[in-house]
């Protein structure tokens, strides 16, 4: 029997394709982040506010990732921004592969923020950097208010914690505070919104941070 | 379940490691996973024996799991705690801002080849 040493890292076919897209983002001064959250959570309506927010001030790109369907590229498409979809067919995450090749379709020379909106999933994204500046974390309300503590990799590896559907806290026993302070445990840079996408609250704050973060 | 896809990238890592003109089986495959790597491990065995079972010098190989656990450093302290639950906190001086020393990796370490040689008679 004989025995080769290897000590590699699994994911690092993915890492550099990560830090390629990187290098591009930053050579085109695309500004990039990813969001994540479990299905369902509302990345989508928040993108949606955004672009309400933003539009006119920032030049917008968006990349949808779903398992099936174009339906959230269509949601955005609907706000005339330009938007991308890939679909992966079960994957149940985004590749910094699949994403570079999405990139293909972006005219990264006209946009400033690109926004990437992961397949909804709070486990296995957290492990592929697909090259973006920052990853946000979405968690609405009627999720509970463990989900970082069951969750933690998601937490530590983001910047930005957005607690989405806050409408909805009347009608049931989540405590955001807590919430919050399960998801700065685990991660206590974290930076923290409250919105929702229903009355808009938050929604002003959320952008304003980003436009300072594009505009840097 | 990227379990799947974490499986296939372990396979393509080793199968550029075999030895050239050496097509013996590969018999042991050791990864090192971090208790916070965000892997289920029998989700990555079943992975990893659908896939090696259909590779060429895999067929056979065993996938050998180690686990490390996390440890955290206080830079204040100066000291490495394990903990147990992902509570990223000093627990002598309750400092908020430490670092993960181990725990998040994920890497092929070594693999174990059968070059015992063949019988030919
Ligand atoms: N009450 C309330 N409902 C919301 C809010 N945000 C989103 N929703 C609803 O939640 C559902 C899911 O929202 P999406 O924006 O599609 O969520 P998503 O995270 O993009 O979903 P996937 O892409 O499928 O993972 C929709 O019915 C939204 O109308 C909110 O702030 N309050
Ligand atoms: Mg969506
Ligand atoms: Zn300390």
């Amino acid at each position: 029997m004989s025995v080769i040493t290897i000590e590699r890292k699994v994911l690092e076919k993915n890492d550099q394709i990560a830090q390629k897209n990187r290098e591009d983002f930053t050579a085109n001064n695309v500004f990039t982040i990813n969001i994540v959250s479990s299905p369902g959570s509302g990345k989508t309506s928040i993108l949606e506010r955004t672009i309400e927010h933003l539009k006119g001030k920032l030049n917008l790109s968006v990349i949808e990732g779903d398992v099936q369907t174009d339906n959230d590229a269509r949601r955005i498409s609907a706000l005339d921004v330009p938007a991308v979809q890939i679909v992966t067919h079960g994957g149940c995450h985004l590749e910094a592969r699949l994403v570079r090749d999405a990139m293909e379709n972006v005219d990264l020379q006209k946009t400033q923020l690109l926004v990437i909106e992961n397949v909804g999933n709070l486990v296995c994204p957290s492990n592929y950097d697909l090259g973006e500046a920052h990853k946000v974390v979405v968690v609405s309300t009627t999720e509970g208010d463990d989900k970082p503590i069951k969750y933690p990799n998601m937490f530590r590896n983001s910047s930005v914690l957005i607690i989405n559907k806050i409408d909805l806290v009347p009608y049931l026993n989540c405590n955001i505070d807590e919430l919050e302070n399960n998801a700065l445990q685990i991660n206590p840079s974290l930076k923290v919104f409250k919105t929702s996408c229903t009355t808009g609250d938050g929604i002003d704050e959320w952008c304003s941070w980003l436009e300072s973060q594009v505009l840097k | 379940m990227h379990e799947m896809s974490v499986a296939q990238n372990i396979i393509d890592i080793v199968l550029q490691h075999l030895p050239e003109e050496n097509s013996q089986p590969v018999q042991v495959v050791t990864v090192k996973i971090g208790k916070m790597a965000g892997i289920v491990p029998d989700s990555l065995e079943f992975g990893f024996q659908v896939i090696a079972s259909e590779t060429p010098h895999l067929e056979n190989a065993q996938l050998r799991m180690e686990f490390t656990p996390l440890i955290i450093h206080c830079p204040l302290c100066g000291k490495d705690f394990e903990i147990n639950d992902p509570y990223f906190i000093c627990p002598d001086c309750n400092n908020t801002n430490v670092e993960i020393k181990s725990g998040t990796e994920l890497q092929v370490t070594e693999i174990e080849i059968d070059d015992s040689p063949q019988e030919e008679s």
